[in-house]
């Protein structure tokens, strides 16, 4: 049982090269390997979660090397967790990106999915890995595997993705600038040992430089406002398949890191009493969820909205983390899986589309309603969710954040949640107005409108399902994942 | 356009270096596990040796020796290779990488061990030489 945590992320990176290999024979084989890549790393994460919730942690101690000298892969409710929400999402979109990028990007297919997988090897990578270092490596996999996939989409998108490779690599750097801190004042790298030593340390400055290092480093990475001008541009002119893909699970899987090293690698306390971190973060992610809602409302392209919408997304991320009390934990780790349904959904949706009429601008979307019938439902769902109206599962990720505000006594953090919420109702129900009241506009084939083909349309509507799913088994979830992992804060 | 420098001095002396070239480069992977050395510097050398044949000679003759599509197939199969044998001592019951635990019979203790890190620079150096073609391929490619 002990070897489930590295069989997550050696599959994928495995199947990047037999993609490799098979896409220089057969340029469709490529989409196969792809394909079977991620679903084993998605069973083999799935047993992983069952068998962590049912027995204990699982530790893998690579090359036989005892902690901490060695690299150990943890695999504890929360990794196991994050594992299997990414390759899921991976798996879903790898189904939808078939038609997407043949339509796209016909030329560059094998390069794609090889640079997919490795994407996910990288972001799973992250999520099992229990060594500093060795996070820093997975971090740098996913990063330049999505510099690579962002670039593609033509002139603007390497415009875009220049500027998140400068961004991306101050963040990975300072990151690395951090760790490098925590090795030269403790001797190790390994967290849990880290986690032993650091306590006896915290009144060092060198210590305290490397939070600040760390928590800035991964901000950029996560697109912690006012750290997200990247976000938007790369987003907005990624290809399709691609935004799909590093939308929902990017960011949130160094949201992730950072709830590691507040919970695990430190002391919650550390972060919360003696240095004022979480307030900082928390306060940033305030005025980014306003801010960032607002700059959605102003934009004409749906892609964008939506990358605007991500960075206020992130920013709930961000709050629940800065409340820190268990409720707000359990809201920002719930937020991180039900965001990735819903943007992953939304960002299909608009690369449905496009695929259809080639069209982006939100006002040329009327009448589109009544001409994809399954596609705009699907939308109108994530909608709903992104709103926060029950039983769609956005809802319950922000009732955890309200009541953690409650429970700290911040009404700001609480009346911003609540204007953010009408924020989003504004510019979700823009779109919903257009699409379902408005008439087709002049200009507009109406040949062309209608429903992507089946695998497009097929990933769009299960995660649209999974929306609804999610809202009504997040008892199970918050119970039975999440709630363990707080257990830190109490 | 790129193209070649026409020279029969570059020429002949390229044709000559390079078969030494490669020797080295051998000589610095195999000896990469208890000397200075290894895959990484021993599959850039291997790669220099095609890189120099490439400048020299142009991309007709050189691509002869290496096609652009077998650097990329070594190069990913480079990579396999390292990650199949860190698969299979966990397969015959070890952890990941655990060289110690390596079917092969005959060797075992430090020399299986030893064997072990060989094979993995082997596939290092397939991999590095791989991605340096690539990347000079892919740069000099002419544009269509």
């Amino acid at each position: 049982m002990t070897y489930l945590p590295i069989l997550i992320p050696v599959p994928l990176l495995l199947f990047a090269f037999i993609g490799t290999l098979a896409g220089l024979w057969r340029r469709s084989l490529a989409y196969g390997a792809a394909l079977l890549g991620t679903a084993i790393s998605l069973g083999v994460a799935t047993a992983g979660l069952v068998v962590v919730l049912s027995e204990g942690n699982l530790h893998h101690f690579l090359g036989g090397w005892d902690p901490p000298w060695g690299i150990e892969y943890v695999l504890d409710p929360l990794s196991a967790f994050m594992a299997m929400l990414v390759t899921f999402i991976g798996l879903v979109v790898l189904i939808y990106s078939r038609q997407s990028l043949l339509h796209e990007l016909p030329e560059r297919v094998v390069p794609l999915y090889v640079l997919k997988l490795l994407l996910l090897a990288g972001l799973t990578g992250i999520a099992v890995t229990g060594d500093l270092f060795n996070l820093y490596v997975f971090l740098e996999i996913a990063s330049l595997a999505a510099y690579a996939l962002m670039a593609v989409g033509g002139r603007q998108s390497a415009m875009a993705a220049f500027r998140y490779v400068v961004l991306g690599t101050i963040g990975g750097t300072f990151y690395l600038l951090g760790v490098g801190f925590i090795y030269f004042s403790t001797g190790t790298l390994n967290m849990a040992d880290a986690a032993q030593r650091l306590p006896a340390l915290y009144e060092s400055r060198a210590i305290m430089a490397a939070v600040a290092f760390i928590v800035l480093g991964l901000g950029l990475k996560m697109a912690l406002f006012p750290l997200h001008v990247w976000l938007p541009d790369a987003y907005t002119y990624a290809p399709s398949a691609v935004a799909g893909l590093i939308a929902p699970i990017m960011t949130k899987v160094f949201a992730y890191a950072l709830v590691r090293m507040f919970l695990t690698v430190f002391q919650p306390d550390y972060f919360r009493v003696t240095l004022p971190v979480t307030d900082i973060i928390g306060w940033l992610s305030a005025a980014g969820i306003v801010i960032a809602s607002i700059l959605a409302i102003a934009q004409r392209d749906l892609r964008r909205m939506l990358a605007y919408s991500s960075v206020a997304q992130v920013a709930y991320i961000g709050l629940g983390i800065g409340l820190a009390n268990p409720l707000g934990m359990i809201g920002a780790l719930l937020h991180i899986l039900n965001h990735a349904f819903m943007k992953a959904c939304l960002f299909l949706i608009a690369g449905g589309i496009r695929f259809r009429t080639g069209l982006v601008d939100i006002p040329l979307f009327a009448g589109f309603g009544r001409l994809m019938p399954w596609t705009m439902a699907a939308f109108t769902m994530a909608a709903l969710s992104m709103v926060g109206i029950p039983p769609a599962c956005g809802f319950f990720s922000k009732w955890y954040l309200v009541l953690a505000g409650l429970d700290a006594g911040n009404w700001v953090f609480v009346a911003v949640i609540l204007i953010s919420s009408l924020l989003n109702a504004v510019y979700f129900f823009r779109v919903l107005e257009q699409v379902y009241i408005r008439p087709l506009r002049e200009g507009v084939a109406e040949e062309q409108v209608r429903e992507p083909p089946a695998e497009m349309l097929a990933p769009i509507l299960v995660l649209a399902a999974g929306i609804i799913i999610l809202g009504i088994i997040n008892v199970v979830i918050v119970t039975q994942v999440l709630y363990p992992v707080t257990e830190p804060l109490r | 356009m790129i193209t070649r420098y026409e020279s029969p001095i570059v020429e002949v002396v390229c044709r000559v270096i390079v078969p030494f070239v490669q020797v080295f480069a051998l000589y610095v992977i195999t000896h990469g596990h208890y000397g200075p050395g290894g895959g990484f510097q021993g599959g850039v050398i291997l790669a220099a040796s095609f890189l120099l044949l490439r400048l020299c000679l142009g991309g007709e003759l050189a691509h002869q020796k290496l096609p652009p599509r077998l650097a990329i197939a070594l190069g990913a199969f480079g990579v396999l290779l390292y990650g199949l044998t860190g698969l299979v001592p966990m397969m015959a019951g070890g952890q990941y990488l655990d060289y110690g635990h390596l079917p092969i019979p005959g060797v075992s203790g430090a020399e299986l061990r030893y064997v072990g890190i060989l094979i993995v620079e082997i596939g290092i150096a397939f991999g590095v030489l791989g991605i340096m073609v690539g990347i000079f391929d892919n740069l000099v490619e002419r544009q269509s």
